[in-house]
This record gives C-alpha cells, sequence and structure tokens, in this order.
C-alpha cells in the first residue's frame, strides 16, 4: 500500500530521517515506535508532503507521490493526524468536521450563487462520528473551548473523516485519559476491521502493542528492526535504543 | 446646511462601509494581511474616472473599476502566495506604494499629481444622479448589496474554508483542499469592492489625485476592521459608523479642518490602542488578535 524508498531528510547537519526504507501492507496496523527524535514526526511530514525530501522516494498504491504538493497527497488517499493539535480554533466542532467531508466548500461561484446546499447528509455523516466518539454535546462548541482530550478526539474525528484509503495517526493518545485511550484502541480496531490500514506512531507501549500487527522500530533517523508486537517486546536492540546505552 | 453635512457624512459612511467589510474578507475572515486595500480603491477610482472621462458609460465604468481591481487582486494573491503575515502585509504595503508611484508618474494617463478634475456625475442612461441625496441612495444601495454578497460569502461553506485557512492553512491542505486558488478568490472579491467603492468616491468628489491614495489611507480602515472585530460583519459596520462620525465634532468645536485631519488620525491610533488594551476581539469579533 506504502511503499517507502531510501527516504532521507537532512535538518542543518541533523539526520532527522536517514535512508529510510519499509513498507505498510493493507489492512493492517503498522505501529511506528522509537525514541524521541528518532525522526517518526519527519517521516509523516515526509509522506505527507508537509516538507520535502532530500532524496529517496515514497510511493503510494504503486503511485510516485514524492513531493507532491500537501493537497495532492491527500486526495490520493492519506488522512493524517499531527502530533500537536491543529483544529480550526475559531470555528466549531461541527463545522471543523465537515471541511474534512469534500470540497465543495472550495467551489466559489457555486457557495456564491447557489442557495447554500442542504448539508443534511453530511450532518448526519457528522453527527455519526461525534456519536461514535461520544462526543455529541460539544457539537456547537468552539474548538478553542475545548479540552485538550476533546481536542484530540475531534481532530482524530476529522482525519478519519477525511476520505482516504490509507490513516497516518501521531499519537494518538498522547495525554488522554486511560478510559479515552481504550476508547480510541477500540474505534482503531473497529476500523481495521472495516477494511483501513493505519499507519500509527504511539510512544504508549501497552497501547500499540496491544492494536497492531506490525511495529517498525526507528532509530536516529533509519529503520532499526521490524517484526510483530511479541518480537519487538523482547528484543535487545530495542530496549537498548530506548534506555540509551 | 445641516442635511447637506449629514447627506455628505452618510456619503462617506456608504464607501467607507464597502471599503471596510472587503477589508475586512481579506483580512479578518482569510487571515490575509493585507495593507494594499487602497491600492485596489486607487485603481478602481481611477478606472472608473479615466473611463467615463473618455465617454464610456458610467454603470460600465463601475463595474469596470471593480472588475480591474479585482483582478489586480488576483495578481497580487497569485504573487504573494508563499507569503505569510508580516512578510505579505509588507509586499501588499509595497503594492499600494507601486500603485501611488504610478499614478503620481504615469502622467500621460493619470495627469499625474494635477489629478483627474470634472468626473462627470453618474448618468445611468433614464437617471442622471445630480443631487447629493441621491447619490446617497445610490451609495447605499451598492454598500447594501456589497454587505449581501459578502456576508453571503463568509455564511457559505465557502467561508468556512476561509475561516480554516486563516485558523491552519497546513491543516487545510492537509484536508485535500488547494489553498492557493481560495486566497485568490478571497483576495480578488475583496478588490472587487474596493474597486467598486472607489469609483463611488471618484464620482462623488469628482477629482482625484494620488494624494487620496497614500498607504496612509489604510489606518482608519484597518483601525475600522480591529476596532469591530475580527470576522465579524456587524462590528464592521458599527465601528464605520463610530470612527467616521466620532471626530465630526471637532469641526463643531471650531477646529480648523487642516487640524481636524491630523486629529482624526491620533484618534483613530487611541481607539485602536484602548481596543487592543482593554476589548482585544473589538466590539463584536470572537477571534483575539494573536
Ligand atoms: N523543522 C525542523 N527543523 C529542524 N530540525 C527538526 C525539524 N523537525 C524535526 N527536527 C529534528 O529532527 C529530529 C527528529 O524529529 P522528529 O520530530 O521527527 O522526532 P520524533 O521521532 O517524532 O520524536 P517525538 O517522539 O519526540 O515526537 C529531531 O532531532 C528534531 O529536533
Ligand atoms: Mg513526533
Amino acid at each position: 500500500m506504502l511503499e517507502i524508498k531510501k527516504i532521507s531528510k537532512d535538518f542543518g547537519g541533523v539526520k532527522a530521517v536517514n535512508n529510510c526504507s519499509f513498507k505498510v501492507e493493507p489492512n493492517t496496523i503498522t505501529a511506528l515506535i522509537g525514541p524521541n527524535g528518532a525522526g517518526k514526526s519527519t517521516l509523516f511530514n515526509l509522506i505527507s508532503s508537509v516538507i520535502k525530501s532530500d532524496t529517496g522516494k515514497i510511493f503510494f498504491d504503486k503511485k510516485d507521490i514524492t513531493n507532491l504538493p500537501p493537497e495532492k497527497v491527500s486526495n490520493a488517499g492519506i488522512s493524517r493526524l499531527f502530533q500537536k493539535a491543529r483544529l480550526f480554533e475559531n470555528l466549531t466542532v461541527e463545522d471543523n468536521l465537515l471541511l474534512a467531508l469534500d470540497h465543495t466548500d472550495t467551489k466559489f461561484w457555486f457557495n456564491l450563487f447557489c442557495k447554500t446546499p442542504k448539508q443534511t447528509d453530511k450532518i448526519q455523516k457528522v453527527e455519526k462520528m461525534l456519536d461514535m466518539l461520544g462526543m455529541k454535546k460539544t457539537k456547537n462548541m468552539f474548538a478553542k473551548d475545548l479540552s485538550y482530550g476533546q481536542k484530540r478526539l475531534i481532530e482524530l474525528g476529522r482525519t478519519i473523516l477525511n476520505p482516504h484509503s490509507f490513516l497516518m495517526l501521531d499519537e494518538p493518545v498522547a495525554g488522554v485519559t486511560p478510559e479515552l485511550r481504550d476508547k480510541i484502541a477500540n474505534i482503531l480496531i473497529e476500523l481495521k476491521n472495516q477494511g483501513e490500514t493505519i499507519l500509527l506512531i504511539e510512544h504508549d507501549m501497552n497501547f500499540t502493542l496491544g492494536i497492531a500487527d506490525r511495529v517498525i522500530v526507528l532509530d536516529q533517523g533509519s529503520v532499526l528492526i521490524e517484526g510483530t508486537p511479541k518480537q519487538i517486546k523482547n528484543n535487545k536492540q530495542v530496549l537498548k535504543a530506548y534506555l540509551g546505552e | 446646511m445641516l442635511s447637506a453635512y449629514i447627506i455628505h457624512l452618510l456619503i462617506l459612511i456608504g464607501i467607507y462601509l464597502i471599503l471596510c467589510l472587503s477589508l475586512q474578507l481579506a483580512l479578518g475572515y482569510t487571515g490575509l494581511l493585507n495593507l494594499g486595500h487602497i491600492a485596489f480603491y486607487a485603481i478602481g477610482a481611477y478606472t472608473s474616472a479615466l473611463l467615463t472621462l473618455s465617454g464610456v458609460p458610467f454603470i460600465v465604468s463601475f463595474l469596470m473599476a471593480g472588475i480591474v481591481s479585482a483582478l489586480f487582486g488576483y495578481l497580487l494573491a497569485f504573487s504573494t502566495n508563499k507569503l505569510k503575515g508580516d512578510y505579505l502585509a509588507l509586499a501588499t504595503l509595497g503594492f499600494t506604494f507601486v500603485i501611488y508611484a504610478i499614478a503620481l508618474n504615469w502622467t500621460d494617463l493619470t495627469n499625474g499629481a494635477l489629478g483627474l478634475a470634472g468626473i462627470p456625475k453618474p448618468d445611468l442612461g433614464i437617471l442622471q444622479i445630480k443631487s447629493n441625496a441621491f447619490y446617497l441612495f445610490f451609495v447605499s444601495i451598492t454598500a447594501v448589496f456589497s454587505y449581501l454578497i459578502i456576508n453571503k460569502i463568509v455564511k457559505s461553506p465557502f467561508g468556512k474554508v476561509l475561516e480554516a485557512i486563516r485558523d491552519d492553512e497546513l491543516a487545510v491542505r492537509i484536508l485535500g483542499k488547494n489553498t492557493f486558488k481560495i486566497k485568490n478568490y478571497s483576495l480578488a472579491v475583496s478588490a472587487f469592492f474596493a474597486g467598486i467603492a472607489g469609483s463611488l468616491y471618484a464620482h462623488y468628489i469628482t477629482f482625484i489625485d494620488p494624494s487620496s491614495f497614500g498607504f496612509m489611507q489604510i489606518i482608519p480602515i484597518l483601525s475600522i476592521v480591529i476596532i469591530g472585530g475580527i470576522a465579524s460583519l456587524r462590528g464592521t459596520v458599527l465601528a464605520t459608523f463610530v470612527l467616521v462620525l466620532l471626530p465630526e465634532p471637532l469641526r463643531f468645536i471650531g477646529f480648523p479642518s487642516s487640524v481636524v485631519g491630523p486629529v482624526r488620525q491620533i484618534i483613530y491610533a487611541l481607539m485602536l490602542l484602548l481596543i487592543l488594551m482593554y476589548r482585544p476581539k473589538g466590539f463584536y469579533g470572537k477571534v483575539s488578535l494573536e
């Protein structure tokens, strides 16, 4: 589904991602783990083209998507959650989610001259998502008035609603309560059962190893090792990378 | 004549309303820190004046003022696409200087510092707008129309995309939307209405010269947008009335008009400062200035 080939990114001498290669198979949850600064988020940024790679190629569904504009990567079918909150703070929760559904809202003349199209079916989709997240009561709240955990959930909802065939989630459960964590785990497993493919960055080992089919360990910008959660759990190299010497 | 004076003030308010509402679209709703709004106003004023002076019917010139400004708005957005925040502000301010310099130096076209005199009052074929009361009527209709259009845009889903771009452009792109195109539209529409306001100004005063379009002219407009509140059309309307009328009593206390101008600037600056200190969201804004 996704294939990374020898990708590198240098930030003024810091090799954030260094000759990194791996594949993600369809209908799996693949976890990308590794110590702080290993280059996980940078890798996400390279895939979604938020930053441009120095060398290497990225293929999605056999198509070369290396360094396309971010909106083209998105429209190729990749939906992504950032590590840091990126909701539209001054819009309501509902509007935040509606924006993700399709692009009729970008058509200027249509929006100017046509009677604002009834968005009932879209609103239904949004309400269904809010229901699944247990966030119905926040529908008309401004995003900036939400708590951190609520923001994370809404952002996750927005990422899932954005049409895609591939989900990339950067630390979806960092800093959320244990109950919420279980809820998100269930949502992700449910999505996989519906046929979705998910690439996940997460520090919480219990969470990650609990839901992942495959684990890729990143250290200093390259793949250290990959395998099943079981293999990774007992691997000495992984422990060393995490704990230092 | 008090009523003539009030009509004059209302005409000015109408023109300012169009100018400020359209700046609100680009600045408040889309987050484009556009300091070049006066340039679009100037382009509209000159386009309309030059066209009518060479015999083109008023209504055509009036619309062309908007269209030519919109084209410039599109071009400006196109060429400053990569710029954000302060850099965009500087680039658009630079655009004001360029347009000002053209108005001043391309004397064959603009008559330079001497300006264009004898700009005809609007002639709508069957209707000739000679009296100021009638002009006020025309300005009011245009202002209401502008309000309705801009309101329709900001309330539509397209308007939500604009606000999303203001809050976090990258996140909008990650949702798969081409923000470049959207910002071009926003600035073009904003410029369209500024151009129309320029035309209304030119045909009201019947004389324009570059001094009406210096970069300092952005200050009252920007003040109104900020004081009314970012992303609030209601606030913009209220602030336009308040800020245009506020300095007026000075005239009655007997200040000479040469003093009224600078004092007005000071009043605006003070108002702006007070608002930023005590009410950073303006009259009705929901977005605080960062
Ligand atoms: N825009 C940037 N400019 C300069 N250096 C950067 C930039 N982004 C990341 N880096 C550096 O690249 C390295 C990898 O960062 P990255 O954010 O990818 O790590 P990470 O694995 O996501 O870590 P964490 O688990 O803390 O989120 C770090 O040394 C970081 O300081
Ligand atoms: Mg990270």
